[in-house]
């Protein structure tokens, strides 16, 4: 009898043992004090709110330096660059004085748009980007002004070789052409506001 | 200029002193390597106007240059 007590007390604490052991494993687990992570342990690149927004800061501050007065005004005021074409058609274009055949509307992360300064006729967007090249993974963009900045250098610099870079679509593709028209008039009366400063500005001298 | 965090200081110097001339040399080609396009800022001596001219060799940049910048090739979006 005594005997088959001992077999039986045996055999409930071979099979209580595992129980007990995860039991008391997590009650160690949840006692351990919090320690920090130290060096190397968190390989996670943390998020920093602010790194984009101060990425832009600095990108319109090296924007402000490097286009003119105007095209910074412009960029200010409306949130994009016209940049002039450099090719005339014929003979005809080269005698326009400042005003060239045709010229480019420059968004930040949207098509640069051609267009005929002189009738608004929309001609072509071309959608070009500047994509990362340092094979870190992930598809980082450059800041907005950035992206403004690398297309009015690749225009002003060598517009044929952007051009050719970059993919011809009619106008509607990626911007509505009612919006480009109206952007066309809003720089049309932000140069006649500007225009009409500059006049008053010289009358006072 | 550079995806996810604009623009980086990548090496500074005075041209004219041969040790910063070879550093800023090695960085700038190391950039054209890496597939950079590299402009320099000017301004137009005929119309004033500002615009910008694209250097291919550490020898065309413009003497009286205070900076290159340097930025991802572009490509069809």
């Amino acid at each position: 009898m005594l005997l088959a007590l001992l077999a039986l007390a045996l055999i409930a604490f071979v099979l209580a043992a595992p129980i007990a052991y995860r039991r008391a494993a997590r009650w160690r687990a949840a006692r351990a004090p919090r320690r920090p992570a130290g060096p190397g342990e968190l390989d996670m690149d943390l998020y920093d709110p602010g790194r984009e927004r101060r990425a832009e800061q600095r990108a319109r501050e090296l924007l402000r330096s490097c286009v003119n007065e105007e095209e910074w005004g412009m960029y200010r005021d409306l949130g994009f660059i016209r940049v002039a074409g450099r090719h005339a058609r014929r003979e005809l274009d080269r005698d326009r004085g400042i005003r060239p055949a045709y010229a480019y509307l420059v968004y930040p992360h949207k098509p640069i748009v051609a267009y005929v300064p002189e009738s608004g006729q929309l001609l072509s967007e071309y959608c070009v980007e500047f994509p990362d090249l340092t094979g870190n993974g992930g598809r980082h963009r450059l800041p907005a002004s950035d992206d403004v900045l690398a297309k009015w250098m690749a225009l002003t610099s060598d517009e044929d070789r952007v051009i050719r870079r970059a993919n011809m679509h009619l106008v509607g593709r990626q911007l509505d052409p009612a919006r480009v028209r109206r952007d066309l008039w809003r720089l049309a009366e932000w140069e006649r506001r500007r225009g009409n400063r500059e006049h008053a500005q010289q009358s006072q001298r | 200029m550079k995806p996810g965090h604009g623009e980086v200081l990548l090496a500074e110097g005075d041209p004219r002193v041969r040790e910063d001339e070879e550093r800023l040399v090695e960085e700038f080609r190391r950039q054209l390597d890496e597939g950079m396009w590299a402009a320099v800022p000017v301004r137009n001596p005929g119309s004033g106007r500002r615009e910008a001219r694209m250097v291919k060799q550490y020898g065309d940049i413009p003497p009286d240059s205070e900076r290159v910048i340097f930025f991802p090739r572009a490509s069809g979006g």
